[in-house]
């Protein structure tokens, strides 16, 4: 919960409600992106963006460099599969 | 030296830790007792036990695992409060798996789910309130916890929610904040604490500015550091020569997260939201002034300690615990009287034993139990004796 996890923005879902759609390490989920977004950073432009992402908040832009050494780290400390499996199921809990 | 090689760049390791040790010949000079710095975050101390950090570090050093694991200081009182608020048939309670397995009173909140209760692991708060939209005859309550860093989700979730006029979600609100907590290990009597590694994330929030105190009235260096087993080692680097050169200052040694004022757009969301509390309960340190939020009273209808009655009690911990002597550094964690025997990860008695980033749980999964065991019955018999070397 509080590592967070690199992805990257593959499309926005929805610029009103600053949605979007994140690749984290091959699975996407819909993530918020109220917190990267400035006047000089609208949404449209986010698409591409890597992200630290945080209980589905893009909440930092980072490097493609940094978030990949990132995920290396997180992969050793076990919590890469941590973060995937509570996206897992938390797709099951919604149904 | 055997971790370093486990290092993705064991030479930068060595030569940090060759400075580490140059800067303590230098500090360990005139101090009769070993040196401590406070690594605040669980996340921090997650990576010091993952990468055994602590055996790298030379004698006269320790490091103090601090109260930044939410699901640690969670007290006893307010677990049973979810209990109650899941046991509700016309609810919904989700939470953070975290949190599943934190002791109350009566039972955990896994109990509570096998034993019907409708409980629901989510990974985000986003994943709760789109719950609330699929069940409208339901009220979906998400379990809000976290320091700062989860702050703005948890707030921007519930912004959402009044937006599209969602009627049946709510928040049932236990944030807590970092810098009271940090002072109140500050105000504390038995306090040593040399120097401090603020929490990366929560920094990437709140920005630099929240930390200058520590370092301006209590004169205590504070280096925020990142959650790379590098970072941790080059931020115990920073401090040690803020000590030896006789300065207290907030330096920032994750700059590629941490913005130097934060996250404008997730400090305003947890305005909008929360307010600070008076006073909130910690497991293990007692109450602490100002050290969590509520909601707001424009947000009342999403606010789950004013929609339903909860039992609100107030829950001593087992008299056995020494959670509160673990996170002020008092004692170490294999010194608990009960750790290893009464208290373990599958039948925890305090909260540090619960989650991967409680100090008694790493101790207890990355330790040598045995050595630790006979560790403690020689400090029990030689009392008070000093622990400097570590046989974790
Ligand atoms: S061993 Fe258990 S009771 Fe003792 S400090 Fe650790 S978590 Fe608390």
């Amino acid at each position: 919960m509080c590592l967070g996890i690199p992805g990257q923005i593959t499309a926005i879902t929805d610029t009103e409600q600053m949605l979007a759609e994140v690749n984290v390490s091959g699975v996407t989920r819909p993530v918020n992106i109220a917190c990267i977004v400035t006047d000089d950073h609208p949404p449209e432009t986010c698409i591409g963006d890597w992200v630290l992402v945080h209980v589905g908040f893009a909440m930092s832009r980072i490097d493609e460099a940094e978030a990949r050494k990132t995920l290396a780290i997180l992969d050793e400390l076990g919590e890469v599969q941590q973060e995937l499996d509570a996206m897992r199921d938390s797709e099951q809990a919604l149904a | 030296m055997k971790y370093v090689d486990e290092f993705r760049d064991p030479e930068k390791a060595r030569r940090l830790q060759q400075r580490i040790e140059a800067v303590m010949l230098k500090l360990r000079k005139d101090r009769g007792r070993p040196l401590q710095i406070m690594e605040f975050c669980g996340g921090h101390t997650h990576t010091l036990f993952r990468y055994g950090i602590e055996q790298m570090l030379p004698e006269g050093l320790e490091m103090v695992h601090g109260p930044g694991c939410p699901v640690c200081v969670l007290p006893m009182g307010r677990v049973d409060d979810c209990v109650a608020l899941a046991e509700r048939p016309d609810v919904i309670f989700t939470t953070f798996g975290d949190a599943m397995r934190v002791p109350g009173s009566r039972k955990s909140l896994l109990q509570a789910k096998a034993e019907g209760a409708d409980v629901r692991m989510v990974y985000s708060p986003l994943d709760a309130l789109e719950l609330a939209r699929r069940n409208p005859d339901r009220q979906v309550i998400f379990f809000a916890l976290g320091f700062e860093t989860t702050m703005p989700s948890t707030a921007l979730t519930v912004l959402q929610a009044k937006n599209e006029g969602i009627r049946n979600f709510s928040l049932f609100c236990n944030h807590i904040t970092t810098v009271p907590t940090i002072k109140a290990v500050l105000d504390s009597p038995d306090m040593q604490i040399d120097a401090f590694l603020a929490p990366g994330h929560v920094s990437m929030v709140v920005g630099e500015q929240p930390f200058q105190f520590i370092a301006a009235d209590y004169g205590k260096p504070i280096v925020i550091t990142g959650f790379e087993p590098l970072d941790i080692l080059q931020s115990i680097y920073m401090v040690l020569r803020q000590l030896a050169e006789g300065r207290s200052e907030v330096e920032n040694q994750y700059q590629r997260i941490v913005p130097k004022n934060g996250n404008d757009a997730g400090l305003q969301a947890i305005a909008e939201v929360f307010e600070l509390r008076e006073y909130f309960e910690w497991r293990g340190l007692g109450s602490i002034d100002h050290s969590g939020v509520r909601m707001r009273g424009a947000f009342a209808d999403y606010d789950a300690e004013r929609k339903f009655t909860i039992p609100n009690l107030k829950i001593a911990d087992p008299k056995a615990c020494q959670c509160g002597e673990v996170i002020k550094g008092v004692i170490r964690p294999w010194e608990c009287k009960v750790f290893g025997d009464a208290c373990t990860p599958q039948t925890p008695m305090g909260a540090l034993m619960v989650s991967s980033e409680g100090a008694c749980a790493a101790y207890y999964n990355f330790g040598n139990l045995p050595d630790l065991l006979r560790l403690r019955e020689q400090k029990d018999r030689r009392k008070p004796a000093s622990t400097g070397a570590d046989a974790a």
